[in-house]
């Protein structure tokens, strides 16, 4: 079989590969380029993002020609005696001059999109203040005494090890923030512990929340619909399984979820002055627990030794109760354990402690209830 | 030896060879010898950098989670860049200094033979203890290798002290390694060359020796005062003491930018070595390739910020960040306009060193218009932190640096060994990896438009089959450098022999003044150079 053949199936075979490995899993849709988004700020950026692009194609095509030219046409094979020309003030001046007066076109827009992408405060309607936690996001809206924590999907967790075919996998969240359409959102960034970043492509906003700062970022989103984004900046071992769910809706949609998400905060509070039964707080618990916990303690309480301590088994655990409580309530300071109660609601602080108390291969036997909690806060 | 002259005193009493075993290459204060143990550690840090990235591209080639836990695979991706940063790419390009700088300017060896072996030493010891973080309990680092604080102080594993002890002593060796570069060029040059008549790769390591000094230190400040945040109470990153992650990142990327150009900077050297051997014409545009990179350099100081556009930096300084970044281009571009003038007109041949030569200047430039794209501040949000830029670097890095030293070995390999590669094998892992390299790079471009964030263990299912492709890639790539090593192993036992000037069109002392393999002492007496 002569070599050129044998190349040919070679060829022929990798490529069957590649396509029936490629079928197997194209079950979403990809894309190649930016995509225009939502916002006005959003378009200008893809507007620029293509002005920029095609320059470097014309640049990088001009260079390459120029290149492939010399390839084949002066090579010694073809008889070529080399040149000796090697100095050019004139031309080395016109590749200096020309380049710059690319950059300028390319700053001049650059400046005035950048200047817009940078006034989040000019008339804003609503204030959205996001907050980063290992590893989840809490929304609080300055205005309106409503806030939440949102963090990723059960049904995505359950699917971990095999996710084809799971529809949003991995960026599907319990709770998605509501806002409204054609409202200036301003949002305002920080951070519980480490550094994180808020990343949603479609609406074009993409902020750093760090602890000790607030930043901010705004967008006027145009369209109803649902915006899915993640976290952009590696913050720890669940960074990857923090994303962000934007519902755009009406503004009459937008109160009523408001007005919803109010009921819900007395219902919760209600719920705190309920006596609880330790089966309903530990059921309870499970839940607040993988949501919460499971990401440094382990799904099943036996931690990352070294990194994370371990629940099962562990003195703070097993021991006085007031001092269990003590550490999710208030955190321990120096160390990744945050301060839970301005994250969990009373039942949920109640339900977990009983939880990690009886479960996770403990068995301590006491409860505390969620009445009790309130007190400490 | 038919057309070169060896200055080679023969009559010289110190004129002995090395001498034999394992203590040869301890007590050794020769620059060929410093320079092999260079790229051989080098090499030995490329499998081991490649190896943790083939665990990131399997990890990465299905949605889900199927071979590590995430907690592995963040300090594969830590690892990954720690070592092929600190322990591929910077003592490779050492090593072609130790051996080629004084081949070039025609001394005798480097300035400062016992520092330089100390600082050679000095390296093993670093990465052990690097390396080792993976196996103690709770972990290597985990928080990427450009270590954001809090996350790699109050946040960090128990082991982040041994890579902080780790870097200081990288530092210290890369800091001896300049300083020897800068008196060895400075000092010892054959009379009559002048600074404006050394070769360019002279001229970019020396620049490049000065911001190994300037920045080195910088990142040893760095981590110092990440070891005094975690274990003696100050708060120079921790916000609760009134400290400031924000200014870790100003201090790093200080450091971290002139980083990138000292890993560029020599590849600009070789590149102008090799591509007007093969063009048969000198080339073009000689002192503005030197004031190029001069501009290169100083310029590399004033925009560390542009990697830090989503922090909330002030308007005004994201302004001056972006036009400061931009600026750059052009100094860049003129470089790659010169070198694709030195082709135009020549009388050109495509043996393996003017291959990955030309891979160079044509990847090196995607990378750097990527580049150019991330500087606009505006659109960097959505760029930053996603697969673009991970496409980005590693363009320049990779199908950049990693080349450019590649092609340096097939080019002085018959000056080392006296031994010709074999041309075949030669062009097939050139072809072989640069096709298997833009398999696995050129699709992230578009993971990252479509809003793929780097550093995470698993994605979303829109994002599976350029990640499927990058990973096919990534294994023949990593597959590649293990033929590459038979390649060097065979061309070391035997080969056809080389011949003193090896290629038709060279040029400089190390081809024209030496013979082929060049002697264990050179230029005892200094070569006349007009």
């Amino acid at each position: 079989m002569s070599f050129k053949k044998l190349t040919a199936r070679w060829f022929a075979a990798i490529a069957g590969v590649l396509s029936m490995l490629l079928v197997s899993v194209a079950n979403a849709e990809y894309t190649l380029n930016l995509t225009e988004g939502v916002t006005p700020i959003s378009r200008d950026l893809h507007g620029l993002h293509m002005v920029v692009f095609w320059i470097c194609v014309a640049i990088g095509s001009a260079v390459f020609a120029v290149m492939a030219w010399s390839i084949f046409f002066h090579r010694k094979s073809r008889g070529v005696k080399a040149s000796n020309f090697h100095e050019s003030t004139k031309i080395e001046i016109i590749w200096t001059l020309a380049p710059l007066l690319i950059l300028i076109a390319v700053a001049i827009p650059a400046t005035s999109t950048l200047l817009d992408l940078e006034d989040a405060k000019t008339d804003a309607d609503i204030n959205l203040q996001v907050t980063g936690i290992q590893w989840k996001w809490k929304y609080k809206f300055v205005d309106e005494d409503v806030e939440f924590i949102s963090s990723l999907a059960q049904s995505s967790r359950d699917v971990v090890k095999d996710p084809l075919g799971n529809e949003n996998y991995l960026l599907e969240v319990d709770e998605p923030i509501v806002l409204p359409i054609n409202k200036k959102i301003r949002f305002l960034f920080h951070s519980n512990d480490v550094i994180h970043a808020w990343f949603v492509p479609a609406l074009a906003v993409k902020q750093d929340a760090i602890p000790g700062f607030i930043n901010d970022s705004w967008a006027i989103i145009e369209e109803v619909g649902t915006y899915r984004g993640q976290c952009a900046e590696l913050c720890g071992i669940e960074h990857g399984f923090m994303p962000i769910v934007v519902e755009a809706v009406t503004q009459a949609d937008y109160e009523k979820w408001l007005n919803g998400k109010k009921a819900q905060a007395l219902a919760v509070a209600a719920a705190a002055e309920e006596k609880w039964s330790m089966e309903d707080l530990i059921a309870k618990g499970e839940t607040v627990y993988k949501v919460n916990c499971s990401g440094c303690h382990g799904v099943t309480g036996a931690g990352i030794p070294n990194v994370f301590p371990a629940m099962t088994g562990s003195d703070i655990v097993l021991g006085d109760i007031a001092g269990h409580i003590d550490i999710i309530v208030n955190g321990k300071a120096g160390t990744a354990m945050a301060a839970f109660k301005t994250m969990l609601s009373d039942v949920d602080i109640a339900a977990v402690v009983t939880y990690e108390r009886n479960a996770l291969g403990n068995s301590v036997g006491d409860m505390v209830q969620p009445s009790a909690i309130t007190g400490l806060r | 030896m038919t057309n070169a002259t060896t200055t080679t005193d023969h009559d010289d009493h110190d004129d002995h060879g090395p001498a034999y075993g394992l203590s040869r290459w301890i007590t050794t204060t020769n620059h060929k010898d410093i320079g092999t143990l260079y790229l051989w550690f080098s090499f030995i840090m490329l499998l081991t950098g490649g190896s943790f990235a083939m665990v990131i591209r399997a990890e990465l080639f299905q949605p889900g989670l199927q071979f590590v836990e995430p907690h592995f695979f963040n300090q594969m991706t830590t690892m990954h860049g720690l070592i092929m940063v600190f322990g591929a790419i910077m003592p490779a390009f050492v090593g072609l200094a130790n051996w080629m700088l004084p081949l070039m300017i025609g001394a005798p060896d480097m300035a400062l033979p016992r520092m330089n072996n100390w600082s050679f030493w000095i390296l093993p010891f670093a990465f052990s203890m690097l390396l080792s973080s993976l196996f103690m309990e709770g972990g290597g680092p985990a928080f990427g290798w450009t270590f954001y604080a809090p996350l790699s102080t109050t946040y960090a594993p128990a082991s982040t002290d041994f890579f902080i002890f780790g870097v200081h002593l990288m530092g210290i060796s890369s800091v001896m390694g300049a300083i020897n570069v800068i008196a060895t060029i400075l000092n010892m040059r054959a009379p009559g060359m002048t600074l404006m008549k050394m070769p360019l790769f002279v001229w970019t390591w020396l620049i490049t020796a000065y911001l190994l000094i300037a920045v080195m230190p910088v990142l040893a400040g760095a981590v110092t005062m990440m070891l005094t945040d975690r274990h003696f109470g100050t708060s120079f990153f921790d916000a609760a003491g009134g400290g400031d992650p924000v200014m870790f990142q100003h201090i790093f990327w200080f450091f971290g930018h002139p980083e990138v150009y000292i890993m560029i900077l020599p590849a600009f050297g070789i590149i102008s070595a090799i591509v007007p051997t093969f063009a048969r014409k000198p080339l073009f545009g000689y002192s503005s390739m030197v004031y190029a990179t001069g501009s290169i350099a100083i310029l590399s100081f004033m925009v560390w910020a542009h990697h830090m556009f989503t922090t909330g930096m002030p308007v005004a300084g994201e302004l001056y960040f972006m036009y400061a970044t931009i600026l750059i281009s052009i100094p860049t571009g003129v470089k790659v306009f010169n070198w694709v003038t030195t082709m135009w007109r020549g009388s050109m041949t495509f043996e393996t060193p003017m291959l990955w030569a030309l891979g160079f200047i044509v990847m090196f430039t995607i990378g750097g218009l990527s580049g150019l794209m991330l500087g606009v501040a505006p659109v960097d949000t959505q760029y930053h932190d996603t697969y673009f830029v991970v496409a980005h670097f590693h363009y320049v890095l990779v199908t950049g640096a990693l080349y450019s030293i590649i092609a340096a070995y097939y080019y002085w390999v018959p000056k080392w060994t006296g031994n010709m590669y074999n041309e075949t094998l030669g062009k097939i892992h050139f072809w072989w990896s640069t096709i298997a390299v833009n398999v696995l790079f050129f699709p992230q471009h578009f993971l990252g438009l479509a809003g793929m964030p780097r550093r995470i263990p698993d994605y979303a299912l829109q994002f599976a089959e350029f990640n499927m492709i990058s990973s096919i890639g990534g294994f023949c790539f990593g597959l590649a450098q293990v033929f590459f090593l038979f390649i060097i192993v065979k061309t070391i036992k035997g080969g056809k022999k080389a011949t003193d000037i090896v290629w038709e069109g060279a040029t400089g002392l190390e081809f024209e003044e030496l013979p082929s393999p060049a002697p264990y002492h050179s230029f005892n007496t200094a070569p006349e150079v007009k």
